[in-house]
């Protein structure tokens, strides 16, 4: 796929020999050979498995908890409810994915006082075997007193709502409100004269949206072991997109030093956001000290990980913007409100950043707020926040462009930011590639190629995400080889190994297949952050690269000594190093430098300008108006990706992302009755697309070096599923003339739409 | 004096200002001075002697981890956003 360099000073950029090629990952034959080993791959011996019983109801208050005939039945060895919890403290900590109150956490692990959402776990056995589990959870008697439960943002609005936690009071900003309530939190970002920036509008379209509660749909469920050592050590092997995560959490509910914890990751198929809290781990530690120090694993079931694990927040949405004739946004608004779960913590925050931050509009006003539901705990998933909320603004855009006739790309550029242009919270941006994406996105094949046919439509929106840095260490060994072992604990998803080796290779002046990379345990590697925010190329990456140069001074120092030569006359040059007549090789250099000595360096950063990202794109749909289906003809995602470190890995960050996107926008959601009861926790009913539903999707990278990295890195993870659910949403509209606006666009939906816009009633 | 922006909830705490001019080395020190100024607004950020929880502060325009004591020099920016995280 094609690579626009941004401009023709970005052309003259260095050639790196090793960043921006194209080599097979370190874990790619383990991987398509089947040896790779995941969570529910690890078998210890004496291993116990573990189950977990979870609420059949919404909400309800636990009265009693039996649990007697469960521990007698032969084979089981430990079960455990809350009250095997220490009891947790009412304070507020970010333990790698954002701040979070420890009793809330703790709540969710095993329900205390109430359950909130259908498939909140209540307790966890121990058994010889899975049926003898499976049969010990039959024989726990649970005592419910049911609640009404609250299952959308309209619902816990209402005056007489029930109220899901007692002591929940909105804060504003440091301020609590008086009465307790289900909104947790409202937040607000705004400039100028709101009202006056309307009274200059020569048009104002003022919508409402909502999007329902969607998975991030990883392949691999939740999987843990857990062994608890006499001592009281802990080791813990999880599939997780944060082994420091699972032990900072483990640690703070379990009441334990994290000296005493050592988390090992398994190989992980698939995160998304959606493995950064922690479910399992805790349950496994606890059943292994109650079991006597037996190893206990415990795996989720499809429907335990539907039910149970963090989806995403569904939400209600208002935008109005105003523009004046020429197609200049004079106010923008939003309101966003978003469901939570069970517990605060919806990505509210996150999509009030993103709401607005593509346009330069000096008048702006979005008010956020963070509703509890009773429908499980909302947990990151890709951008969180940021794609149902461009579903809304994209929509809008679109429509003040096409009332304007102006052409959806030609509005986006009039309205483009710019470098120093502010988001929405007012931060400025710094150096970034959006105008080059539209830019890159109208010069496109597809965009250039006129779309013929009826019941046919092409849809553009654009998405803006911030990205992260957070904190890295890694850790060189020079073998005597000239080999280089690359211990890091940055947690492959998505392959960070090949673009963190081909980092390090570039700045040690190696060939990548000279760097063996490994994923080390939290007590062989200091601390990473999550593998998330679209931090790991850029931030691990910043590590490996300021390794190659630790490494590279060391041998430079070395080579010094044993030719008796001043240190600044040792050059890199070539393959190796030389001083004069003097040259080696790097492999010789290794030899020679490691005869006295063990050469190792290691690194820690907290690089702090990673660059904000933006993705746009455009989709063909082809809508049936028989049946309401949407089939995707053609889709072209732009982005900017700063510098492609791995072309291959970025554009399937990019298809990815849209995949993920285009399920969300045509079909999944989270059904439930009126009981509050998840009527589709299977992948049967909860429908992902699969290869069959999607076209290729064309990847156009653009690069517009970020100035925060040595090598121009720009996070590509997350901005890539902001706009697709936006750009169907035009590309249907463009299609039927109908606007649709509530997520998922699928066919009853669709049809349904179509039938109000001609008035046909089929049950008249 | 350092510029800070002043959160559209906490204006008005600041006399409903959007921008005001504040003394300063640090974060920290920046907030002091506010509180001089406009009682009750350092509450609204600090919780325990750090930035309250799901609050950062950005400086010059780069979001700091450093919190309160993250250097200010007399013609920073200081904005006080929202935390935000990642999947």
């Amino acid at each position: 796929m094609p690579s626009v360099p941004a401009s023709s000073s970005e052309t003259a950029a260095p050639a790196w020999r090793v960043v921006g090629t194209r080599p097979v990952r370190p874990d790619g034959v383990d991987k398509v050979t089947g040896r790779a080993l995941y969570g529910a791959d690890l078998s210890l011996p004496g291993m116990l498995t573990g189950r977990v019983l979870r609420s059949p109801l919404a909400h309800a208050r636990i009265k009693k908890i039996d649990t007697s005939a469960a521990r007698a039945l032969p084979g089981v060895r430990a079960v455990v409810t809350s009250a095997d919890l220490p009891r947790a403290a009412d304070r507020i900590e970010d333990l790698g994915e954002g701040a979070i109150n420890l009793r809330y956490l703790s709540d969710n692990l095993l329900a205390g006082e109430k359950v909130l959402y259908h498939g909140h776990a209540i307790a966890a056995v121990a058994a010889t075997s899975a049926s003898i589990a499976e049969q010990a959870l039959a024989l726990i008697r649970v005592d419910y007193e049911p609640l009404a439960p609250v299952m959308t943002v309209t619902e816990a609005l209402k005056p007489d709502a029930p109220l899901l936690l007692a002591d929940l009071h909105t804060d504003r900003m440091g301020q609590r409100d008086a009465a307790p309530s289900n909104v947790a939190s409202h937040l607000r970002h705004e400039r100028g004269k709101l009202e006056e920036g309307f009274r200059k509008a020569a048009l104002i379209i003022d919508r409402r949206f909502r999007t329902e509660t969607v998975h991030q749909g990883y392949i691999e469920p939740q999987a843990a072991t857990a062994q608890v050592q006499a001592d009281g050590q802990v080791t813990i092997w999880s599939s997780t997109q944060g082994i420091f995560a699972v032990r900072s959490q483990v640690a703070e509910v379990l009441g334990l030093p994290v000296s005493q914890i050592k988390v090992v990751p398994t190989e992980i198929g698939g995160g998304f956001g959606g493995k950064i809290s922690v479910y399992l781990e805790p349950l496994a530690v606890l059943l292994s000290r109650h079991a006597g120090f037996l190893p206990v694993r415990l795996v989720m079931s499809r429907t335990e990980v539907l039910t149970s694990t963090g989806p995403t927040s569904g939400s209600d949405i208002r935008i109005r913007i105003g523009a004046d004739a020429e197609g200049r946004l004079t106010a923008m608004q939003a309101e966003l409100y978003y469901e939570a779960g069970a517990y605060p913590g919806s990505p509210v925050g996150a999509a009030a950043v993103v709401s607005f931050a593509p346009y330069a509009c000096d008048t702006m006003r979005v008010d956020g707020y963070d509703v509890v539901v009773n429908r499980p705990r909302a947990s990151a998933y890709r951008a969180p926040g940021g794609t149902n909320v461009a579903f809304a603004v994209e929509s809008v855009i679109d429509e003040l462009a096409e009332s304007l006739d102006l052409d959806p790309i030609e509005m986006r550029l009039i309205n483009a930011v710019r470098e120093g242009d502010r988001r929405p919270d007012n931060l400025p941006l710094s150096k970034i590639g959006y105008v080059e994406c539209l830019q890159a996105l109208r010069q496109s094949d597809h965009y250039r190629t006129p779309l013929t046919g009826r019941h046919r439509g092409r849809g553009v929106a654009c998405g803006y995400w911030g990205n992260w840095g957070g904190q890295s260490s890694a850790t060189a060994v020079l073998n005597s080889d000239g080999s280089v072992g690359f211990n890091v604990a940055s947690t492959d998803i998505g392959g960070s190994r090949a673009s963190l080796a081909m980092q390090l290779a570039e700045s040690l002046g190696i060939d990548y297949s000279q760097v063996k990379p490994r994923i080390g345990d939290t007590d062989s590697v200091s601390y990473n952050d999550v593998t998330g925010g679209s931090r790991t190329t850029f931030a691990t990456g910043w590590a490996a690269y300021e390794l190659g140069q630790k490494l590279s001074a060391e041998l430079r120092q070395r080579l010094a000594l044993l030719w008796e030569v001043p240190v600044d006359t040792v050059t890199r040059q070539g393959d190796g190093f030389a001083a004069g007549e003097k040259r080696v090789g790097f492999a010789e250099a290794a030899r020679l430098a490691c005869e006295d000595a063990p050469l190792m360096v290691s690194t820690t950063v907290h690089p702090k300008g990673y660059g904000a990202a933006f993705s746009v794109q455009c989709a063909d749909v082809e809508v049936d108006p028989d049946t309401g289906k949407v089939t995707v003809l053609r889709y072209t995602i732009v982005q900017d990706a700063g510098k492609a470190v791995h072309p291959s890995y970025v554009e399937g960050q990019m298809q990815g992302g849209v995949a993920q996107g285009i399920g969300w926008a045509l079909n999944e959601e989270y059904v439930y009755n009126e009981k509050g009861e998840l009527l589709n926790g299977s992948l049967l009913d909860y429908r992902m697309p699969t290869a069959c539903d999607l076209p290729m999707i064309d990847t156009v990278i653009v690069e517009v070096p970020n100035p925060g990295h040595p090598y121009g890195v720009r996070g590509v993870g997350e901005v890539n599923i902001i706009p697709p659910a936006g750009t169907l949403a035009n590309a249907i509209h463009r299609a039927t003339g109908v606007r649709l606006t509530a997520l998922p666009m699928s066919p009853p939906r669709v049809l349904a739409a179509l039938w109000d816009k001609s008035g046909y009633s089929p049950f008249a | 004096m350092a510029r800070v922006l002043i959160p559209a909830l906490l204006q008005p705490l600041a006399g409903g200002n959007a921008e005001v001019a504040a003394e300063g080395a640090s974060v920290g020190e920046v907030i002091r001075a506010l509180e001089v100024t406009f009682p009750g607004l350092a509450v609204r950020l600090v919780q325990d002697g750090r930035l309250r929880p799901g609050i950062s502060v950005a400086v010059d325009g780069v979001i700091s981890h450093r919190g309160l004591r993250e250097t200010v020099n007399p013609a920073s920016e200081v904005i006080f956003v929202a935390a935000l995280s990642g999947g």
